[in-house]
């Protein structure tokens, strides 16, 4: 197979063998590779009630069919499973290196089933496959176990591993990747822990071959050209990365302060891209293949809070700076640097103690019960807190469950800010009306990254469409909706649709696989892993009625700036959704549709 | 006017992108490991560096080879291999002092700047490769070049 390995590794933790299996080439170009190939793998063999923490339930790394080629920022990996924070299936992306190293060493899936009977770790050496003790690694952070590995194994491998959030179960915990670089949402760590697997070490001196060389490297500058020429890709993420949007989605009005309370916040001036790179901008980290290179390595060499690593992007920013009423920016790099070490999602991580602080501030919640008080503001009370989540500790190992289960725990269940057990990421959908349909409508809850309407609503991209109007929202957020998930399963980093198009991204796919895409074949294999998930929920127990938002976002116009006076006028849109998906009036796929693509 | 390649290690990302082109141009696969040009990353340090033959005047790969396999190209200034005349004797990878030249698959591969047009820097977004204007490093140049190697050797002992 071209751009494939063409090789899946099948990993029974529980008798401890490994076996190697073909990747059936119609199911890899109806589901292009990585995401929608390993959910496919996934919903065919795993019961969608399962809980997400058994034995039972499958953890799948997935390559996307590109990845390991010099495809524009094309070196990702995608970690498949049903998320311990959802209960949704949940495909969470990582960049770094993991990906390309993967399909250097001869792979281009591991599915891991069953659960050791105490902690191991995967080793994959140019093809040769081992599973060691990693007995002496559990309890240790990511960087410990990174570092360990390294000296245990030698130069020159990549490592995917949790932290003591993904070993205690933390429901929001992550799979790390070179120290800083993330799996994050939906608890695919907690998924791994659950499992005894502590780490994933992989080193390769193989290659990647393309069906059409000399119409992958023209797709490929072309792709090129186009990213380095458009302002956000080509100027903005390189300059200041993610952390460019602070500042422009604050002065649109969506900037959520202190859980959603209002939608600015007023001194994000002091967290923005634009300080990152006065204070403490180290350098620039591009993952493999991309000329973007939005990554930031950040340093505190001094002051209250210290430390040296990745990050903050953007939504980590708002986490755990605005939606918990922090401007100290130093704060929240090591905050940062904190859900790094111990390997949990920043955006939970952060969204949940904005949760509890606002139970706080309602005596929903007491201090004693606390430890201590929690306000809005506190910064040092942030970064306590994270050691404590990321441990379990005293009230950390509420804050361990995600604010859903936090809100419902205290009573005020209309407290938790997010959909389907997710909490909300970085915008406030009352001033971005598409992006409050496609946070309803998410397969893994709330989340930005499986439809960025933020690009046409609040960037103008690829065209400029009112974000105060529901007009029109349907039909644009299923089309970001399925090209995402064909850029997520080409292995193309998201943020590339942010600069180019579908074309480009066709003419990679096509030259690169060898399969004959046309535009309609292609976003039509987005369409099918769209309703593959949306299935797989079903069967989970989900079904439309889940589809919503919470009543703050619903009923409380917001109270300030450009999108003062604006609630999410959801109902409306999510009929008109039901019926562009050919879908029944209860989101359910009908027959017709099912059938149509192929499932 | 020759041209140069010109190394900017300030202003390389880690992307490898530069690999990646090299393999598939020179080898047909995307395969970081068999690239001319490496990028030396050490990722704690933030430390990235592009390796890569420097062409330079007094070649001391062309002095040790024994059977004149490695010949300057007149139009590019490049050093470059004469696949039948090279017996894998691996004097020429000894003798570089920037680890340029690697001898395996029954030859010696180095960098020959694509015949006037390096891939690498076609990929390069970031500006840390270069081809431009320019007669050959200067000795100045060479030199930094070298100690900043030094130092990442050192770097990667401890």
């Amino acid at each position: 197979m071209n751009a494939y390995t063409g090789k899946v590794l099948r990993v029974d933790l529980g008798s401890r063998t490994t076996r190697e299996e073909p990747i059936d080439p119609k199911l890899a170009r109806e589901f292009i590779g990585g995401r929608g190939l390993a959910s496919k793998i996934y919903c065919d063999e795993v019961d969608a009630e399962v809980d997400p923490l058994d034995a039972d339930n499958k953890l799948i790394f997935a390559t996307g069919s590109l990845t390991g080629t010099s495809a524009m920022c094309g070196g990702r990996l995608m970690v498949v499973t049903k998320g311990a924070l959802t209960g949704t299936i949940a495909c969470s992306n990582v960049g770094g290196t993991i990906g390309p190293e993967l399909k250097y060493a001869g792979f281009d899936m591991i599915i891991f089933e069953g659960k050791a009977a105490e902690p191991v770790v995967l080793v994959i050496d140019d093809g040769k496959v081992e599973l060691r003790s990693a007995v002496e690694l559990w309890g240790k952070n990511v960087h410990e176990t990174e570092d360990a590995l390294h000296a245990q194994l030698g130069a020159g491998f990549k490592f995917m591993s949790i932290g003591p959030a993904g070993e205690k179960l933390v429901r929001f915990a992550c799979v790390m990747n070179d120290k800083g670089r993330a799996a994050g949402r939906s608890g695919v760590g907690a998924v791994m822990g659950s499992k005894n697997l502590k780490a994933v070490a992989v080193r390769g001196t193989g290659g990647v071959t393309v069906a059409k060389p000399e119409g992958f490297r023209t797709a490929c500058l072309d792709a090129l050209d186009v990213l380095m020429k458009a302002e956000i890709t080509g100027k903005l993420l390189p300059q200041l990365g993610t952390a460019v949007l602070v500042n422009v989605i604050n002065d649109s009005g969506i900037f959520p302060a202190r859980n959603f309370q209002q939608g600015q916040f007023d001194t994000a001036g002091k967290i923005s891209g634009e300080t990152i790179v006065e204070q403490i901008l180290v350098r620039r980290r591009a993952c493999v293949a991309c000329p973007i290179a939005c990554g930031r390595v950040t340093a505190l060499p001094d002051g209250k809070f210290t430390g040296r690593g990745d990050g903050p992007e953007y939504e980590t920013i708002w986490a755990l700076g605005a939606d918990v009423g922090v401007d100290d920016l130093a704060a929240v790099t090591k905050a940062n640097y904190i859900c790094n070490e111990l390997g949990m999602d920043t955006i939970t991580a952060g969204a949940t103690i904005a949760c509890a602080m606002e139970l706080f501030e309602n005596s929903a919640v007491s201090e004693n019960e606390v430890g201590g008080p929690l306000r809005f503001g506190d910064a040092e009370a942030v970064v306590n807190m994270m050691t404590r989540i990321g441990n379990r500790r005293g009230f950390g190992d509420v804050l361990a469950e995600g604010a859903a289960r936090v809100a419902d725990k205290y009573g005020r269940p209309d407290l938790f800010m997010g959909v389907k057990k997710q909490e909300f990421p970085a915008y406030d959908p009352r001033g971005t009306l598409g992006m409050g349909l496609q946070y309803a409508t998410s397969n893994r809850g709330a989340c930005h990254v499986r439809g960025y309407l933020i690009a046409p609503e609040i960037l103008g991209f690829p065209v400029k469409a009112d974000p105060h109007t529901s007009e029109g929202k349907a039909a644009l957020t299923i089309l970001f909706q399925d090209l995402t998930a064909v850029i997520d399963s080409s292995g193309i980093c998201l943020f590339t649709a942010l600069g180019m198009g579908a074309p480009e991204l066709l003419a990679m796919l096509k030259t690169g696989t060898g399969f004959d895409y046309d535009m309609d074949e292609m976003m039509q294999a987005g369409e099918r892993i769209w309703n593959l998930e949306r299935l797989f929920n079903h069967r989970a127990g989900f079904s439309g009625k889940d589809d919503t938002l919470p009543k703050r976002l619903l009923d409380e116009p917001l109270t300030g700036g450009p999108a003062k006076g604006k609630t999410v006028p959801l109902d409306k849109m999510l009929t008109e959704y039901y019926r562009l998906r050919g879908w029944d009036v209860e989101g359910r796929p009908t027959r017709e549709k099912l059938t149509a693509l192929g499932l | 006017m020759t041209k140069i390649l010109v190394l900017d290690p300030d202003s390389c990302t880690s992307c490898r992108l530069c690999e990646l082109a090299c393999s598939q141009r020179n080898f047909g696969v995307f395969r970081p490991s068999l690239s001319h040009i490496r990028v030396a990353i050490n990722a704690e340090d933030a430390f990235y560096f592009p390796m890569v033959c420097i062409q330079c005047d007094d070649a001391p790969c062309i002095e040790e080879c024994p059977t004149e396999a490695l010949v300057r190209d007149p139009d590019t200034n490049a050093v470059v291999v004469v696949e039948e005349n090279c017996t894998e004797c691996g004097l020429c990878e000894s003798a570089c002092p920037y680890g340029a030249i690697r001898v395996f698959d029954g030859r010696a591969h180095k960098c020959d700047l694509c015949g006037g047009d390096p891939e690498c820097v076609r990929f390069c977004a970031a500006g840390a490769l270069r081809y431009e204007s320019g007669e050959s490093w200067p000795r100045e140049q060479r030199q930094a070049y070298a100690e900043q190697l030094r130092n990442l050797a050192e770097e990667v002992k401890a």
